[in-house]
């Protein structure tokens, strides 16, 4: 069980690893952040205004859309494995993080209500460890992220059926 | 078994009942749904003769009568029922007892004593054998008239079982008001063993659980997010001060103190994964017990305090281990189930825990001996058992009508009744540890 999650881990740092990569050739949103100057050395200055990388509100923007990007990942009952179908914006998170060496996150893991709390709080803190170790591998640093578990305790919905139960077992990931 | 039948407590016990409701906010309510029938002993709880000074105050009688119901060992004849109202030993008549089928009976008077104290004086008869087998006088102050009511369900119960009765002592819970929404309120509550006279020990914001006893019941430990980070913290019931004992980074759970209440079992994930650590409370030093990659969680101690049992997925699903505390060494006792946790070792060696069958959680007892595993519960969603400290009955919680609420049921699984709250989701009880709320005076 431990080799399976390791290879897991290692299968989702080779995505970001992929994807980082891909990011790279393309021509890279540059850093808009006065205070966060190009810590990144591949980071060229433009001179027209950059898109901002976060609204008013201080969350991110997605690059692709103009809007505000995906903070809340969803997880299977019991499970902590990442949905594949996340990783694309995980790495955009990533990329902010990276040029923005300023920011810092909190991760919130959250489960549904099934199961006993205790448990739950435990596994709440895997899902939340799993997007910060695929944050981490894909280059952020560990010290711009803090994640904490609220297990059941603060359901998304207050149901108690599949439709709420699968709202509730998420991952929030909020900047600061 | 029984047909499942509901009735409201408060319609049968009349107007004292619903006058101590009203009087004492928050109090939880109580519902049979089923009651007991592995032959019940019948008895007559007979009204008290009350002291022309004291008639505004709820008769013992029905408190007593309550707390016998709320057992199941004992079906209290009703009051329409009975044939005569004696108060005294010379006014009791047998027969009248005979003829109902009682084979016991409690007469009793209260009394305003010289001294300002509140008195209740009783006389328990064996009605087949003719005999007055006990006399007691219980005092109090007046805002103990409850205590003393279950002194006396104490006493009786003590003398026909043979077991000490658990009736004046306390549960803790968490209410959560508001849930979900921006109003959200937390807090951990108070009341005695019936569910009356709850207080509030501590509200917050921000979500509280895992509520534990220290073994003298003078303080409670339990899971805070005020720090909007889970951390333990102690508490005083009584002064109400608190004390944070754990803030690591990661995880701070589980709190459970050890039965010589010299330590807390609890669970830290600061070294990365949750492990099961105990902390010496004098000096605050922590031995790690677990070392796992797995979840280790949900520690609580055997009554003799020498093993830790705890739930772990090692196995890849939550299973129930212990842990030899001398030599570390460790083994599963759960085997039948993908689920089960949290559980609370009685004093005979047997456990009660969580227990999921074809997706639904119910609380399970399991003899260690024979590897036989009783489900107790019949709703879903049931969770956080707590044995009363004379191991009769358990309290759990689980969700009715929507709503969060207590359910108490026998070890037997044979009473079932449920406390819900009219202010919110009640969940996650501790049954105190015998307490004697009259000493002391």
């Amino acid at each position: 069980m431990f080799t399976e999650r390791l290879t897991n881990l290692i299968a989702i740092a080779l995505v970001g690893l992929v994807l980082t990569g891909c990011a790279g050739k393309k021509s890279q949103p540059t850093d808009a952040g006065a205070d966060t100057v190009s810590a990144a050395p591949t980071t060229t200055p433009i001179e027209s205004a950059p898109p901002a990388d976060f609204g008013a509100d201080g969350q991110p923007i997605d690059p692709r859309t103009g809007g505000p990007l995906n903070r809340t990942f969803y997880f299977d009952y019991d499970k902590s494995d990442l949905r594949p179908a996340d990783l694309a914006v995980l790495e955009i998170h990533a990329q902010l993080l990276s040029r923005n060496t300023g920011k810092t996150v909190v991760i919130e893991g959250h489960c549904d209500e099934r199961g006993t709390r205790e448990y739950n709080l435990a596994l709440g803190e895997r899902r939340a460890n799993a997007v910060k170790s695929f944050l981490t591998s894909a280059g952020v640093a560990a010290s711009q992220i803090e994640s904490v578990s609220y297990g059941e305790e603060r359901a998304e919905d207050p149901g108690h059926d599949e439709s709420a139960w699968s709202r509730n077992r998420r991952a929030i990931v909020t900047y600061r | 078994m029984n047909t499942p039948r509901v009735c409201f407590t408060a319609l049968l016990f009349g107007w004292f009942t619903l006058l101590s409701c009203a009087l004492e906010a928050r109090t939880l309510d109580t519902i049979v749904i089923d009651q007991g029938g592995r032959n019940p002993i019948k008895i007559g709880v007979v009204p008290m003769r009350m002291d022309a000074t004291l008639a505004s105050m709820v008769d013992p009688a029905e408190i007593v009568g309550n707390d016998l119901t709320f057992s199941g060992q004992f079906a209290p004849i009703a009051r329409d029922n009975m044939l005569s109202m004696p108060a005294r030993p010379e006014e009791v008549i047998f027969r009248d007892w005979r003829i109902l089928g009682a084979e016991y009976v409690v007469v009793g008077q209260t009394a305003r004593e010289p001294t300002g104290s509140l008195a209740v004086t009783f006389f328990l008869f064996d009605v087949p054998g003719q005999r007055q087998i006990m006399t007691q006088k219980v005092t109090g102050r007046a805002d103990q008239w409850r205590d003393i009511a279950h002194k006396v369900s104490d006493l009786v119960y003590e003398k026909i079982t043979g077991v000490r009765g658990a009736f004046s002592t306390r549960i803790a819970y968490v209410l959560a008001q508001n849930e979900g929404t921006t109003r959200a309120r937390y807090s951990i509550e108070m009341s005695d063993a019936d569910g009356e006279r709850s207080r509030t020990i501590y509200s917050s914001s921000e979500p509280l659980m895992s509520v534990s006893w220290s073994p003298d019941a003078r303080r409670i430990a339990y899971v805070s997010f005020e720090t909007r980070r889970p951390s333990i913290v102690i508490q005083d019931v009584t002064t109400l001060a608190r004390e944070r004992i754990a803030a690591f980074t990661g995880i701070n759970s589980a709190p459970m103190f050890s039965p010589d209440g010299r330590q807390l079992a609890m669970v830290l994930s600061r070294d990365g994964n949750p492990e099961i650590y105990l902390m010496n409370l004098s000096d605050r030093t922590l031995r790690r017990l677990t070392r796992n990659p797995a979840i280790d969680t949900e520690p609580s101690w055997s009554p003799d305090g020498k093993r830790i049992i705890f739930t772990s997925d090692r196995g890849g699903k939550p299973q129930v281990y212990s842990l030899e505390l001398a030599t570390n060494f460790e083994e599963r006792v759960t085997f039948q189930g993908d689920y089960n946790a949290r559980a609370r070792m009685l004093d005979d060696g047997n456990l009660v825990f969580v227990h999921r069958n074809a997706g639904i959680f119910h609380i399970a007892w399991q003899d260690m001996r024979r590897d036989r595993v009783v489900v107790l519960t019949r709703t879903n969603l049931d969770e956080s058992p707590s044995v009363a400290p004379n191991g009769a009955m358990l309290m759990y919680a689980t969700q009715a009508r929507g709503k969060g609420i207590l359910g108490v049921v026998s070890i037997d699984g044979s009473v079932k009744y449920e406390l819900p709250s009219s202010s919110g989701d009640v969940r996650e009880p501790a049954w105190s540890p015998f307490m004697e709320p009259l000493a002391g005076r």
